[in-house]
């Protein structure tokens, strides 16, 4: 997710409006197995699947609330509450793992102040954990927003981190 | 037209541009403009090359000077010696890891002299967002042929007489696979790709995708024609955006050649590709599991029969191959079935691309003749362990495989031999691991691994890993007891036999190799509450060495307090207190504290 998306996070649905899901809603109307794209295109917009949206999504797709906390639930990528600015995604693949990816995710959660799967207060970062990124001869690597970072060692965390404050 | 008299080529792969390749395109550009070169000298974006260790990959042709870990510092010089005098720049060339000897050309490279380079063929080569440097390189040529002169049963059985097998895991021949949808009865059938790679350490589908999408298009389209299907769907996870971004391309570039759309070749045959983007479920991979998520479903498996290829995708009969199995299909059909068939092993024909990761000093990916040994991609291709350390084993087939001990280095790699020595070929994911490598802490790993990802519809599954990882979470935490191997051996064999998918059938697989190959380590684990290769850390203490001189940055490290020392004397750690965070170690800058 860009720095864009998630400025916007919220903006639209604030004043209680759907404009820009309704759009989306629209343009998947007649699909057959729409429901994962629709839900992928809200979490861009909104940065998450709050309650409001997912009621929206089901009144509009016709699909009980309950099969839609299902999906959204199972799939790691569907988030219910609200995220950071910057999600770090660390790798802890196979790969990462047998080149000590445990120390990288140390050493973040040390700097951050916060245990993977959370958000740190001031809302900046969001630390999560994946199973591979695809980048293993890199290994171990994160993931900042879209970019990838390898080779890393714990020392030079604080110098990636300080480029997305 | 204007002469071009030199190429370069920079990789734009995920590896590459994580270590900087688009910065350095930029810089270079900047730097040819500057010099008035960059009507004779043409930037060409490519994709993966497979040598990630090494990048940015620069290769300038024609001379074929293969520049590896290019910044964009180098860029002058690069270009002024180079590219304005003809001179190569040594420094930046690749020295071989054993005799440290530099290498000019891309071919004589260790990493590539083994490989047999055919699905990767035009990856680095191509650029993979031009459909023409495809279509130049005999591109959509296979399915102008399929088109035009054979009928759908003769596709069918070539590919049957290449003893093609599927590369997503199981290794079941392709060509009978296809029989089966194409007999099935049904108005409307469905060709779909499984570009799900979720094995953790594999990533050719993905640098296929990127470096040489066409390929993959062309081969399910010819897959179409041949079961009869007009639509097809490409399920990529959604942590490959620029996988996904090279496929919308290629895609859209293709039905505006009317190589993909209505009336295809004039034959009257339609083919439709769209993409569908996954969600973060490693066990979509499977496919019953896949189609569902297709469908919008949550990604749960159900049983077979019936087979996707009799119902599949909204109850229609769909015929569904990995990455790598479409991406054979072209050449199959343009140099014959009889040609395929010549290369690999009597059961196993064809290529395998593997990922080489882990302890390894050419980490990548190699393409090689099925039958190789893994010592020859290990030690020839990828160039051996790093740092002088020692080979200990290499896990293959991911958290559904096993591992291989040194003892089984000189096994030929087939589908079946491996097998036979309790792993299996899965997506060829190749984890190098030497002595520092815990065999325990691995099995614990992957377990950690298909526990989480198990969706829970069956209880084998839900409830069998998660008392395996506890047994393994026991032993490491030097709390494993006596009978705990056995229990473990008993849990694994009723998950194999009554998991309701592959996810469970093989979860418990690299608890079994890793017994098989290094029981003694768990014992060593349980009995003398000991970890040989000082990873599990409750069975590990941190200990100073005379080399210590006394600097004091680990007693103020440490966040326990419990190191002792005067300024310029040797420091000491009171174990009883230590709680083996490994702090001071990481801070020592003499690295006189050691593990074990
Ligand atoms: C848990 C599980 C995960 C799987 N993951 C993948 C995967 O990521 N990619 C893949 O191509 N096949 C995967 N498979 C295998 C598929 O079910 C299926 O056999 C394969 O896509 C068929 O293609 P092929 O015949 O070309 O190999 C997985 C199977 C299981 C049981
Ligand atoms: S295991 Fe970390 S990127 Fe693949």
């Amino acid at each position: 997710m860009s720095n864009e998306q998630a400025n916007n996070c919220c903006g639209d649905n604030a004043h209680g409006q759907f404009q820009k899901l309704d759009q989306i809603l629209t343009e998947y109307q007649d699909q057959k197995g729409a429901l994962i794209p629709v839900l992928q295109e809200a979490q861009n917009i909104y940065g998450y699947l709050s309650k409001e949206v997912i009621d929206r999504i089901g009144k509009k797709m016709a699909i009980p609330t309950s099969q839609i906390y299902g999906v959204a639930t199972f799939y790691s990528q569907f988030h219910l509450k609200a995220r950071g600015r910057n999600i770090i995604r660390v790798c802890q693949g196979t790969a990462c793992h047998v080149r000590d990816a445990k120390t990288i995710l140390r050493a973040l959660e040390d700097n951050l102040k916060i245990s993977a799967g959370e958000t740190t207060t001031d809302r900046k970062f969001t630390l999560e954990t994946v199973a591979c990124i695809g980048a293993c001869g890199l290994a171990p690597v994160l993931m900042v927003n879209d970019d990838t970072h390898g080779r890393l060692t714990p020392e030079a965390i604080p110098d990636i981190l300080a480029r997305y404050l | 037209m204007q002469y071009i008299r030199a190429h370069v080529l920079i990789c734009a792969g995920t590896g590459c541009t994580a270590s900087g390749s688009k910065k350095l395109e930029a810089a270079l550009h900047e730097e040819l403009v500057k010099k008035g070169l960059d009507k004779e000298i043409k930037i060409v974006e490519t994709g993966c090359h497979g040598f990630c260790e090494a990048g940015p990959l620069v290769i300038i042709y024609p001379e074929g000077t293969f520049y590896v870990r290019v910044k964009e510092e180098d860029v002058p010089e690069l270009v002024e010696s180079h590219l304005y005098k003809g001179r190569v720049v040594e420094r930046l060339l690749y020295k071989e890891p054993v005799t440290h000897e530099s290498v000019p050309n891309y071919n004589e490279l260790g990493f590539y002299k083994k490989q047999r380079r055919m699905v990767l063929g035009n990856c680095g080569h191509i650029n993979p967002e031009i459909i023409g440097d495809y279509i130049a390189n005999g591109g959509y040529e296979a399915l102008a042929k399929v088109l035009t002169s054979m009928s759908s049963g003769a596709v069918v059985n070539e590919i049957k007489q290449a003893g093609l097998r599927g590369r997503g895991g199981g290794g079941f021949p392709t060509g009978m696979k296809w029989e089966f949808t194409q007999k099935a009865t049904g108005d409307k059938k469905y060709v779909v790709c499984n570009a799900d790679e979720g094995d953790p350490g594999a990533f050719m589908d993905r640098s296929i995708l990127e470096g040489d999408p066409h390929r993959v298009i062309e081969g399910m389209t010819v897959c179409g024609y041949a079961i009869g299907a007009d639509e097809g769907y490409l399920y990529v996870r959604a942590e490959y955006p620029l996988a996904i971004k090279r496929l919308t391309i290629a895609i859209a570039q293709a039905e505006e050649l009317g190589l993909l759309g209505e009336n295809i070749f004039n034959s009257g045959f339609n083919f439709h590709l769209k993409i569908k983007e996954g969600a973060g479920a490693f066990v979509c991979g499977e496919e019953t599991a896949l189609l569902a998520s297709i469908e919008g479903k949550r990604g749960m498996p159900r049983p077979r029969p019936p087979f996707p290829a009799i119902s599949g995708l909204w109850g229609k009969p769909t015929n569904i191959n990995n990455v790598e199995t479409f991406a054979n299909i072209p050449q199959i059909i343009n140099n014959g079935a009889a040609w395929y068939a010549a290369i690999g092993t009597e059961k196993s024909k064809g290529t395998k691309v593997f990922a080489l990761t882990g302890r390894i000093n050419h980490t990548g990916l190699a393409e090689v003749p099925m039958g190789i040994t893994m010592r020859e991609i290990i030690f020839d291709i990828g160039g051996g362990i790093p740092d002088g350390k020692n080979f200990k084993a290499v896990q293959i087939g991911g958290p559904s495989g096993g591992c291989l001990p040194k003892e089984l280095l000189d096994l030929p790699v087939d589908y079946d031999s491996l097998v036979q020595v309790g792993a299996m070929m899965g997506s060829g994911g190749l984890v190098v691991m030497d002595e520092t490598t815990c065999m325990v802490d691995l099995a614990k790993f992957f377990l950690a691994f298909t526990q989480s990802e198990s969706c829970g519809k069956c209880t084998p599954c839900r409830e069998g890993t998660m008392r395996m990882l506890e047994i393994l979470t026991r032993i490491t935490d030097g709390e494993g007891k006596v009978g705990d191997i056995e229990l473990l051996e008993e849990l694994a064999r009723n998950i194999k036999n009554t998991a309701l998918c592959g996810l469970g059938q093989t979860a418990p697989n690299p608890v079994l190799s890793t017994l098989r190959y290094f029981r003694q380590e768990y014992e060593t684990h349980i009995n003398e509450k000991r970890c040989p290769a000082g990873v599990c850390s409750a069975l590990t203490g941190y200990k100073i060495t005379d080399k210590c001189i006394g600097c004091g940055l680990c007693k103020k490290t440490c966040p326990a307090e419990v190191i002792s020392g005067e300024l310029k004397g040797r420091h000491t750690i009171d174990q009883e207190k230590c709680i083996k965070c490994g702090d001071c170690a990481a801070k020592c800058p003499l690295k006189a504290i050691i593990k074990g």
